[in-house]
């Protein structure tokens, strides 16, 4: 049987098995591989059990996804990208200290010269992550294509990588989860974060809620793409127009680019 | 100088009431992890900003204190000091108690507390708490193999004093490790610093070596074994200088924080602007855990006052407990600068000072983990032959 590398996974929202490192191949992933061949064998186009994603791609080494986000297109009174990720993920924020944010805005004023600008922050998927460093399970990973994930079944909620991220990311479920999206487990004691709507990019479909979102509003502050493709819009901007990593000092090499901070 | 007999503890009704005390805070500590099991997080004090809480204040103090309680038996074993030999039992007995007492607050505040053996079959090896993991299980296991060799029979000097170097050496590793568990942390303003694993060391002999003190004085008095007022005198001067090297190493964290502009922020929060962090360092970890201990103890006559020494034991631990909490609850209250030079705000408070106010759940589950080292303590000695007749000081020979 032809296993594929990739499968719909319930602990990360897409790929656990393509870990960079130590790949491996689920029990679990096995059985579900197993189970989404014989639904494809018995009624092609009709889902008769459903697995999460359907999964079009593995992660491609080749590729480093990534966003630039023009903070000069960014209102202050726009949070369309907020709000699309909590519909696209199922996460909700009242407020309340205990309640996840996978992606918030942020506003800064320059101290010296009162100078204001908006934009959002969300997990910068680093390709020298101190979470994936400091998690003593390796439930914190990245994936080969630089998605930083947390495999759901592997955390065992210590929130040191919370305490290892330098942009404050990270999200501790704080309580019992209902009404979860199929494509993005969620689980009370775990920690979460922006995955880069990784069970999109699986199906193929090259895009971000939040990038749609910005698309929408007609603001376009958002560019979502391949850092490794010359030829894709991110890689262009980045080449063409000045742009920064937040705490650059820190030498991470960040997923995610801002403009016009 | 008698032979030093050890004996175990007799069946009294105090020692039997105080292990009933301690299982209730056992008891209650378990109901308080099956409530938290069961409800989330969102009914402790923790949250999104303040992400390690009380719990782990208790959990590091413990287990900084443990191997700082291996100090007595290391001095006897180690470094060859007759008079600390007959203690060293009880030294590697109580180390192994706060160890697991602080293991055990760390393991059941995990998110996921059911999953412990994921951790131990999942080891990423670059993480610090993976290490730490193996640092732990080691140090049990190591001192568990030392005081075997002290308590059987036939055991040659060289077996005791080589497992009382390896012992020694892991405790040292250990707490290495505990501090880098902080000092490798790059994000955030108030830790990030080398100086972070000796710090905890010289923290593990001033907290270690006052319980110990604490511990033998209240088990000598409960059993009414002699304690002998020069070794009580010479265990106390050694805890005088420990806290004046405790004091030396906080000096110097601070001081080379404030020589570093980027690190003005978070000292002025902790040590002028911090409110409540603010207090806990100046008050009772500079005041009551440093200077008022160190001045009583290194005192010709006060030193020697049996009362006082409790009372100086009793401030380092205050005084400890204050650093901890500054440390791990006031780094985490400064907030993050991911925009040096800029004012920020959002709604996941960015740019704020975060606020805690630990939960009374937090604070039994803490207990708890006391409770069960003394308890392990207790149990130790009441079955295995750990406490001497007498610590007298015409048995041990000391001499101030």
């Amino acid at each position: 049987m032809n296993i594929p590398k990739s499968s719909p996974t319930g602990g990360c929202g897409g790929g656990c098995p393509t870990k960079e490192k130590g790949a491996d191949l689920h029990r679990r992933d096995f059985l579900k591989s197993g189970a989404a061949m014989a639904t494809v064998t018995l009624a092609p186009g009709v889902t008769l059990m459903s697995m999460g994603s359907g999964v079009a791609a593995a992660a491609n080494p080749d590729t480093r996804w990534g966003l630039l986000i023009d903070a000069a297109k960014c209102p202050s009174d726009c949070s369309a990208c907020v709000t699309a990720c909590s519909d696209e993920h199922g996460w909700e924020n009242n407020g309340e200290p205990t309640d996840p944010q996978w992606i918030r805005k942020v506003t800064l004023k320059n101290r010296d010269t009162g100078f204001e600008n908006s934009l959002p922050v969300m997990c910068q998927h680093c390709a020298n992550p101190p979470c994936v460093d400091v998690c003593p399970t390796g439930a914190s990973f990245k994936r080969e294509d630089g998605i930083v994930l947390v495999d759901r079944h592997t955390c065992i909620g210590c929130r040191y990588c919370m305490m290892a991220c330098p942009f404050k990311a990270r999200s501790f479920v704080h309580e019992p989860v209902t009404g979860q999206k199929v494509t993005t487990p969620r689980g009370n004691g775990t920690v979460e974060g922006c995955n880069m709507c990784v069970h999109k990019l699986d199906r193929g479909e090259g895009t971000t809620a939040c990038v749609e979102a910005c698309k929408i509003t007609g603001n376009n502050a958002m560019i979502f793409g391949d850092l490794n493709d010359a030829e894709s819009d991110i890689s262009k901007a980045l080449a063409n127009y000045p742009s920064i990593e937040l705490r650059a000092d820190l030498k991470l090499n960040l997923g995610v680019r801002y403009q016009n901070i | 100088m008698e032979r030093i007999i050890y004996r175990e503890l007799k069946s009294t009704p105090q020692i039997w009431g105080f292990l009933a005390l301690l299982g209730v805070f056992i008891a209650a500590a378990g109901a308080v992890v099956l409530y938290i099991e069961h409800h989330g997080h969102i009914v402790t004090g923790m949250d999104n900003q303040i992400v390690w809480g009380l719990p782990h204040v208790f959990a590091i103090f413990l287990i900084v204190a443990a191997s700082g309680a291996l100090n007595v038996a290391s001095i006897g074993s180690v470094f060859g000091k007759v008079a600390y030999k007959p203690m060293a039992r009880l030294s590697a007995l109580l180390a192994v108690a706060l160890l697991v007492g602080g293991l055990a607050v760390l393991v059941l505040d995990l998110g996921r507390p059911d999953r412990l053996i994921v951790a131990m079959t999942n080891f990423n090896f670059i993480s610090i708490f993976t290490w730490n993991i193996l640092l732990y299980t080691g140090f049990v296991a190591i001192v568990a193999v030392y005081m075997f060799t002290q308590m059987a029979r036939g055991v040659p000097t060289y077996a005791v004093k080589t497992a009382g170097l390896a012992a020694f050496l892991w405790r040292l590793i250990l707490t290495t490790g505990t501090g880098s568990i902080f000092g490798w942390l790059v994000a955030r303003q108030a830790y990030d610093a080398a100086i972070m694993a000796p710090l905890f060391i010289v923290l593990s002999f001033a907290i270690g070596m006052a319980s110990f003190l604490l511990v033998t004085m209240g088990i000598t008095h409960l059993t009414g074994r002699a304690f002998g007022a020069e070794l009580r005198t010479r265990l106390a001067r050694l805890l005088a200088i420990f806290i004046a090297a405790l004091m030396f190493f906080t000096t110097m964290q601070h001081l080379t924080n404030l020589y570093a502009a980027e690190h003005w922020g978070v000292e002025s929060f902790i040590l002028r602007d911090g409110g409540i962090y603010t207090t806990l360092f100046w008050g009772v970890q500079v005041l009551v855990g440093g200077v008022l201990p160190m001045g009583i103890l290194f005192h010709p006559t006060l030193g020697k006052e049996a009362g006082l020494v409790v009372l100086s034991s009793l401030l380092v631990i205050a005084g400890g407990f204050a650093q901890i909490y500054v440390l791990v609850i006031g780094g985490q209250a400064y907030p993050l600068e991911i925009f040096p030079g800029y004012e920020v705000s959002s709604s996941f408070a960015d740019g704020v000072i975060n606020s805690y106010t630990p939960s009374m759940l937090e604070l039994i589950l803490g207990l708890g983990g006391v409770a069960l080292a003394l308890a392990i303590t207790i149990i130790g000695m009441k079955f295995l032959r750990i406490l001497p007749n007498s610590l007298s000081d015409a048995n041990v020979g000391s001499k101030v």
